[in-house]
């Protein structure tokens, strides 16, 4: 929780059930004024699903909670006034012009100053020589950028992003994290669903969902701290045929490669050193030990919850 | 201030609902197109009143009365005499279809007429397609007094046949509300409309589901009927741009009349197109895919066209089939227009028929309301 100590997002129990699917399982989430916080996991996990229950799009099967003070269930109307929704999909029209969407936006949410509004909006996008243009036209990563502007447009105090940067290039992806910092320093809590690493790294805290189920949280520290796990980095000629050699080893429980380093991690030290070592003397190989990232943790976190689901 | 919000968001809906309608011009154009092609066909192409339809005379009393109607069918145009036909084989023609009627003068036709007493000709028709042979059959009478007083200026006038009427049976019903252009063009405003306003608002809904942006409008704070009201508004104006292109074209190709007040008509014409667009809103509501609210629309039309009186004669149907026509606003609305249009009917005349289409309405649109899902379960 941060200084002020206000919730925006204080939901438990969240469940929701597709058929006999249970998309989501039993999710308790908090998030505080002003914070930006990561929604990470899988795809299919569940983040979409819980996104919608907490503005109000979907009724939850099981759970209770409030959004910006309103109850999620009896009180959505009163959360769609003050919650800027960014689907995961395009959803504005692509027959109609940047400012013919922006203009329609502008009239749902009744804003005073339409005109004023929209034109401020389209210069901000920095879209004002193709305002004229059909939204349908634009490239991807425009397309974010026109639909992020849309859901800021009525100064919502809660901004519910859901993978906004999915197939953004990595300049635009700098600078849409960029945006959403500024809009949180104005006091504008976000919660943003993302499947990139770099992007978890970028917020406050992390909340991490596996198969419907929050599996992590915390802070990205706070998160590897206690995932227990170890980290060596292997370098030199011999790494790819060391990477092969270590797979399946006692202590060892990921191989990976970055670049041309192989990362091996497991959550007992004393066994993972041990192996590191013992393949360090066959291989022409450096060893050292390394920082363990989030991803490390991720892709364990990962694995468990598919042993977990498929053991069910 | 709240009720200015609201206004603002219907706005919002209607105009963007506009924007795309204008900037889909395939289907606009269809739109205006449908009309006039119908009404062209249907007045120029489609004739329901054919003439020199094949007569076979079966003429077991060749009287000079009963040559002189023969005669007076000739004339008339609608009938193509061929004579010499037996019994058998005038009945295997009108079998076969190379005959469209059969005319039999029965033997003592003659004998009958100077006696005084009301002899009997038998028409038989081809009823399997009843508006081709209505027209002719409607003839009938006229061609045969004229025949009888005719001949009874001759040596038989003294017989006093004056008073006597032969009668005409005819065989198979026939279609009683004779179709013609007049009455074409009522129909058509009214199947037109049922078909395009019902049509365009069932897919209202569903391509927003379909296209992903539900979930955007959804996450916005719009209110059920908002949605509705901004949705139907746009295709009532659509309607009433068809309307009015039937109208002028009705005037300038068949100058078809306009007997009674105009802003009767148009009332009618908001009312029923009001109807049609809440039933097309209400299967979008229903309907999880455009392909689903399309064939729900067809669903509709359907018995709308069969069972309205614009196909066949109401009044021939059985209860059972004139039971749904009664729900359905067709019905009702083609009888106001016909007496609107063509008999001058004024508004008491017209409120009968306009009560029932009110309240599909209001049935409707609840059903609309109540159904919308406001999310996305
Ligand atoms: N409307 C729906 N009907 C049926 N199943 C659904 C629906 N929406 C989501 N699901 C299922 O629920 C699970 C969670 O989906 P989702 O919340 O979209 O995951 P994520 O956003 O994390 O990728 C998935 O297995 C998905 O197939
Ligand atoms: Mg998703």
């Amino acid at each position: 929780m941060n200084a002020n100590g206000e919730t925006v997002i204080d939901v438990r129990g969240l469940t929701k059930r597709f058929g006999d699917k249970v998309a989501v399982d039993d999710v308790d989430m908090t998030v505080a004024r002003g914070e930006i916080v990561g929604f990470l996991g899988p795809n299919g996990s569940g983040k979409t699903t819980t996104i919608r229950m907490i503005c109000g799009l979907l009724r939850p099967d099981g759970g209770e909670g409030t959004c910006l003070g309103h109850d999620i269930v009896r009180e959505a109307e009163a959360i769609k006034r003050q919650v800027g929704y960014m689907t995961q999909r395009f959803s504005l029209y692509e027959d109609l012009t940047i400012r013919e969407n922006l203009e329609f936006v502008a009239r749902l949410y009744a804003l005073s100053n339409l005109r004023q509004s929209v034109n401020e909006t389209v210069e901000g996008l920095g879209l004002k020589s193709r305002q004229h243009q059909l939204a349908g036209t634009l490239s991807g990563g425009w397309k974010q950028r026109l639909a992020l502007a849309a859901c800021i447009m009525h100064k919502p105090r809660l901004l519910l992003l859901d993978e906004p940067t999915a197939g953004v290039d990595p300049k635009a992806r700098r600078e849409f994290w960029d945006e959403i910092h500024h809009l949180a320093e104005d006091g504008l809590t976000v919660l943003v669903s993302t499947h990139y690493m770099d992007e978890a790294e970028r917020c406050h805290r992390v909340v991490y969902i596996a198969y419907g189920t929050i599996v992590a949280r915390g802070t990205a520290e706070e998160i590897i701290e206690s995932s227990g796990l170890g980290t060596f980095v292997v370098a030199g000629q011999g790494a790819a045929a060391a990477a092969r050699a270590l797979n399946g080893m006692p202590g060892v429980e990921q191989v990976a490669a970055f670049g041309q380093d192989i990362h091996v991690v497991g959550s007992h030290g004393p066994s993972l050193a041990e192996s590191v070592h013992e393949v360090a003397e066959r291989y022409p190989i450096h060893v050292a030990p390394g920082e363990t990232t989030l991803e490390d943790v991720f892709i364990r976190l990962m694995s468990d919850a598919q042993v977990n689901e498929n053991g069910r | 201030m709240k009720a200015h919000s609201a206004a603002s968001r219907i706005r919002a809906v209607l105009l963007k609902e506009v924007i795309q309608m204008r900037r889909d011009r395939l289907t606009f154009a269809m739109i205006i197109g449908i009309p006039i092609l119908q009404l062209v066909l249907f007045g120029y192409a489609i004739n329901t009143d054919p003439k020199n339809l094949p007569t076979g005379v079966v003429m077991a009393d060749p009287g000079p009365v009963a040559r002189s109607i023969v005669a007076g069918m000739q004339t008339s145009g609608y009938f193509l005499i061929e004579r010499g036909h037996s019994e058998a084989e005038a009945r295997a023609g009108l079998t076969a279809g190379t005959l469209a009627f059969v005319v039999t003068v029965p033997a003592g036709f003659h004998s009958d007429l100077v006696r005084g007493q009301n002899p009997e000709i038998i028409v038989e028709a081809d009823a399997s397609d009843p508006t081709a042979s209505a027209n002719a059959i409607a003839a009938l009478p006229e061609i045969v007094n004229r025949a009888i007083a005719a001949s009874t200026q001759g040596p038989m006038s003294a017989a006093g046949a004056g008073a006597v009427r032969p009668e005409i049976i005819v065989h198979r019903h026939y279609n009683p509300e004779r179709i013609t252009a007049y009455n074409i063009v009522p129909g058509l405003i009214g199947t037109i409309l049922t078909m395009t306003a019902t049509l365009m608002t069932a897919l209202a809904l569903t391509r927003e589901i379909e296209r992903g942006t539900m979930e955007n409008l959804l996450a916005m704070p719009l209110r059920p009927i908002e949605i509705m009201v901004g949705k139907i508004v746009p295709y009532i104006g659509l309607g009433f741009l068809q309307v009015g292109v039937i109208l002028i074209a009705a005037y300038l190709l068949f100058q078809v009349p306009m007997e009674g007040s105009l802003t009767l008509l148009l009332s009618a014409v908001l009312l029923f197109i009001a109807a049609n667009v809440t039933l097309g809103y209400t299967f979008s509501t229903l309907a999880r895919s455009q392909l689903q609210a399309m064939q729900m629309t067809f669903f509709f039309f359907l018995p709308s066209i069969l069972l309205s009186g614009f196909m066949f004669p109401f009044r021939g149907m059985p209860v059972w089939a004139q039971a749904i026509g009664q729900v359905l606003p067709l019905t009702h609305f083609l009888r106001a227009v016909r007496g609107v249009m063509l008999k001058g009917n004024d508004v008491l005349q017209t409120l009968p028929h306009l009560w029932p289409v009110t309240l599909f309405l209001l049935v409707i649109g609840t059903i609309a309301l109540m159904r919308f899902r406001r999310t996305l379960d």
